[in-house]
């Protein structure tokens, strides 16, 4: 005798959350990176430069406003297309720092290596970071060398902290979301996730996508230069978009409401998406903002972030709505809606 | 992309809509069987967009779901040894066992790894002749041909040390089991196109005459799935019965022959258990004789798997339509999308879920309204 | 169940005995095995999953298809509502 079949209304397996040891998916920059966050880093900490959770904490010494960021990088591979782990390390705190409307000054950077890496690759990955420190203009100006037994790191980690000064008259955050408020993003989505996703050992495939990596820094002077009044900058790095979306409506208690038409996807990276069953949305980007500026700003801005080299395909995708707060809403290509809701842990290739 | 994007034409979409909104003079009850068309249903928001009179009943066509509790846990104790490296497809690794996932043992040391394709776990079994590599195959008969040339190609090149975890489901007898359960709603079945890539839908006939239910063979592109239900609500208008292939451009009635040649000699048919549904007969595959000795499930003896389904929520009484979510008294209180206590609070597809997030979404608009 | 995309046969070849061949998905390049279409040839279109060409795409039922699409819409056009 079989057991009764129930069809009805059937769903899949609850995904496990409660997690007795780190998995990968706490550092994938979705659900449970931010529980993780939420539930010990935050209450271990507790102040109010950090429960802010900027991409940098903004805070006063004297009479300036300066904002620190601090970030790791373990990316494999450590070269990739479009780019290395050198560019990232400078890049990623650049525009961390540059999120909060600060002009970064100066980077830190701790080196973790593994023994038996190539002094050839060392020089290259140092030789990327001299160039892209350089290109954005921050000076790298202490630093720290580590080296660890060989199978214990992946070549090479780098931390690298990043310190800026805000200019007189910038207030942006991730609370600081109105209903009404544009959201902009700088270009193409998802190109740098994908890049890395070409190379990764088990999932290659031939492709021209390159990693957008770039300092954003010059972007967000050019944006502030047009005007001050700008709400909320991020970078969606991990997690992409969406996360960085979701992240921003919760801190502002504010629904977002997407236009997904109006979302600049790559040709390629919206293949690589379909072959591998993922959400150009959640893929990381390492050389994209998103702003979120008051609308009578918005045309303006659009037309400054064009005419940067860095925010040639920059679009309006979207707006901040007082309905459905802490959540991200899209309109589908097809005129319906979905919610465009916090990944648990990072994207994964699908068969189904 | 060519061949996807002119599916997903807004306009096309809308005039369609139109057209299943005119036809439909009843309300009809459809189940589109795959979980790939429940997540394009989903991600395209179609469902809001159907008119009251189609009702969609999401089916149990999402492979890595059904795979039975007692797999998921055979899995996780293989993946676990330490001579073993475990491959599979990425949406593996989050469905849970009993105690834990596949991310779970790769944290605790496990060589767990992903492929895009079993042909990969086989590279990587040529690769590294020292361990023992697993693929774990999952799915429907789509995917079968895939997994079945694995294990052909292992046996010819002579890859002793590649075996396989097999849990294939099969379609037909599971719209049959449907079909013939007294308390099924279903009306009509939209069914799973590139299952019928593989294997032609001449086995639907003798299924739509006996049971008199229309099956119309559905893509997965907006406006695919939506000529599905158009087609669906005519055949239900005019009173008829018959398969109908709404996806001419991937499916013949024959199918694929020498994929279904190659999975006959694979595979034999057994009987499977569905997870959250039940054991259905001649409705899985297992390695045939020949190619026993590439099956996991015999190279690697695992006892003691003692499965055990968490206990702690009233999903299985909103499942069977008894409660409706928000009359369990966790609904909303400790049980959210956040921090869900069942499945059908997690999944996005999830009945408790979709009334909360909607609920939540619908309270907020008419409260502005 | 079953992602699978269309893609365009760019080349041929024999791997160990088996019909191996890439794809191109509009802008990526992927080795897919060929093995079950054996009269597959380039510049025709597949669908692929899992790494597997499981079935030829039929072009001409893909237009067929789509100017039906467009017929619906057009026939209620003239119907004037």
């Amino acid at each position: 005798m079989t057991k009764e079949l129930n069809f009805e209304g059937w769903t899949c397996p609850m995904p496990l959350r409660d997690h007795s040891n780190i998995i990968m998916s706490h550092g994938g920059g979705g659900q449970l990176s931010a529980e993780l966050i939420q539930h010990l880093f935050l209450p271990a900490f507790s102040n109010e430069q950090l429960e802010a959770l900027g991409d940098s904490a903004v805070f006063d010494l004297g009479n300036r406003r300066l904002a620190v960021s601090t970030d790791s990088f373990v990316v494999q591979p450590l070269f990739f297309p479009g780019g290395n782990i050198g560019h990232l390390a400078v890049h990623g705190t650049v525009n961390d720092v540059s999120m909060s409307g600060a002009t970064p000054l100066y980077l830190t950077a701790g080196f973790i290596i593994e023994e038996g890496l190539a002094l050839e690759s060392l020089g290259l990955i140092v030789g990327s970071m001299a160039a892209a420190a350089a290109e954005a203009g921050v000076r790298l100006i202490a630093g720290d060398t580590k080296v660890v037994d060989r199978g214990h790191g992946d070549g090479v980690y780098i931390n690298t902290s990043g310190i800026g000064v805000v200019p007189d008259g910038v207030t942006i955050g991730p609370d600081r979301a109105e209903p009404g408020d544009m959201v902009l993003v700088s270009g193409t989505i998802g190109d740098h996730g994908m890049a890395i996703m070409s190379v990764r050992e088990g999932l290659q495939f031939e492709t021209s996508i390159e990693s957008d990596t770039a300092a954003l820094n010059g972007l967000v002077a050019a944006m502030l230069e047009e005007t001050r009044d700008l709400h909320v900058l991020r970078d969606p790095t991990r997690g992409g978009v969406a996360s960085a979306l979701n992240e921003i409506a919760q801190a502002s208690g504010v629904g977002i409401m997407l236009e997904e038409r109006k979302i600049p996807v790559g040709a390629a990276v919206a293949s690589a998406c379909e072959l591998l069953g993922m959400d150009p949305l959640y893929v990381a980007n390492e050389g994209k903002l998103i702003a979120i500026v008051p609308q009578e700003h918005a045309d303006v801005l659009l037309d400054t972030m064009q005419r940067h080299r860095h925010g040639a395909e920059a679009t309006i995708i979207g707006q901040v709505v007082e309905d459905h707060p802490g959540m991200v809403v899209a309109r589908t290509g097809i005129g319906g809606t979905r919610i465009v809701d916090m990944q648990v842990g990072e994207q994964l290739p699908r068969i189904c | 992309m060519k061949y996807l994007d002119e599916y997903r034409d807004p306009e096309l979409a809308g005039k369609l809509f139109d057209e299943i909104r005119e036809t439909g003079k009843h309300h009809w009850t459809m189940m589109e069987v795959c979980g790939g068309q429940t997540h394009s249903i989903i991600r395209n928001g179609i469902d809001q967009l159907l008119p009251d009179t189609v009702e969609l009943i999401h089916g149990p066509g999402c492979p890595v779901c059904v795979t039975p509790l007692e797999t998921i846990d055979r899995a996780l104790a293989i993946a676990s040894s330490p001579d073993v490296i475990f491959c599979s497809f990425g949406d593996m690794l989050r469905v849970p066992g009993s105690e834990k996932d596949l991310f779970r043992v790769k944290s605790e040391g496990g060589d767990v790894r992903i492929v895009y394709s079993p042909l990969d776990a086989l590279k990587v079994a040529g690769e590294n002749p020292e361990k023992e590599v697993v693929f774990f195959g999952i799915g429907f008969e789509t995917t079968a041909p895939a997994n079945a040339m694995a294990v052909f190609q292992a046996k010819q090149l002579e890859i002793a040390n590649f075996s396989m975890l097999v849990s294939h489901v099969l379609v037909p007898p599971a719209l049959e089991a449907i079909m013939s359960s007294p308390s099924s709603r279903v009306q009509a079945f939209l069914a799973a196109g590139h299952v019928c890539s593989v294997m032609g839908y001449w086995q639907y006939e003798p299924l739509v005459e006996k049971y008199r239910v229309p099956i119309v063979i559905t893509g997965f592109e907006p406006l695919d799935v939506l000529e599905g239900i158009r087609r669906v609500v005519v055949q239900l208008e005019e009173g008829r019965a018959e398969v109908e292939n709404a996806y001419e451009r991937a499916v013949l009635r024959e199918g694929n022959l020498p994929a279904q040649r190659m999975l006959k000699d694979v595979f034999t048919v057994c009987e499977r258990t569905w997870r959250g549904i039940g054991s259905i007969a001649n409705s899985g595959w297992e390695l045939s004789d020949k190619y026993r000795e590439f099956d996991a499930a015999h190279r690697f003896t695992v006892t003691d798997i003692k499965t055990q389904e968490s206990p702690l929520c009233r999903s299985g009484e909103v499942l069977q339509g008894l409660i409706k979510p928000n009359q369990c008294q966790a609904f909303g209180t400790v049980c959210t999308p956040r921090k869900p206590l069942g499945a059908t609070m997690v999944s996005n597809e999830g009945a408790c879920a979709a009334y909360y997030r909607y609920g939540r979404f619908a309270e907020v608009e008419s409260a502005n309204t | 169940m079953c992602l699978g995309i269309p893609g365009k046969i760019t080349e041929v070849y024999d791997q160990q005995g088996i019909a191996m061949g890439k794809i191109d998905f509009d802008g990526i390049q992927k080795e897919v095995c060929l093995a079950y279409l054996p009269d597959i040839e380039v510049g025709d279109y597949a669908i692929v999953h899992v790494g597997f060409a499981i079935t030829k795409l039929d072009e001409q039922a893909a237009q067929e298809t789509l100017d039906l699409f467009r017929e619906i819409g057009s026939l209620e056009e003239e119907l004037g509502d």
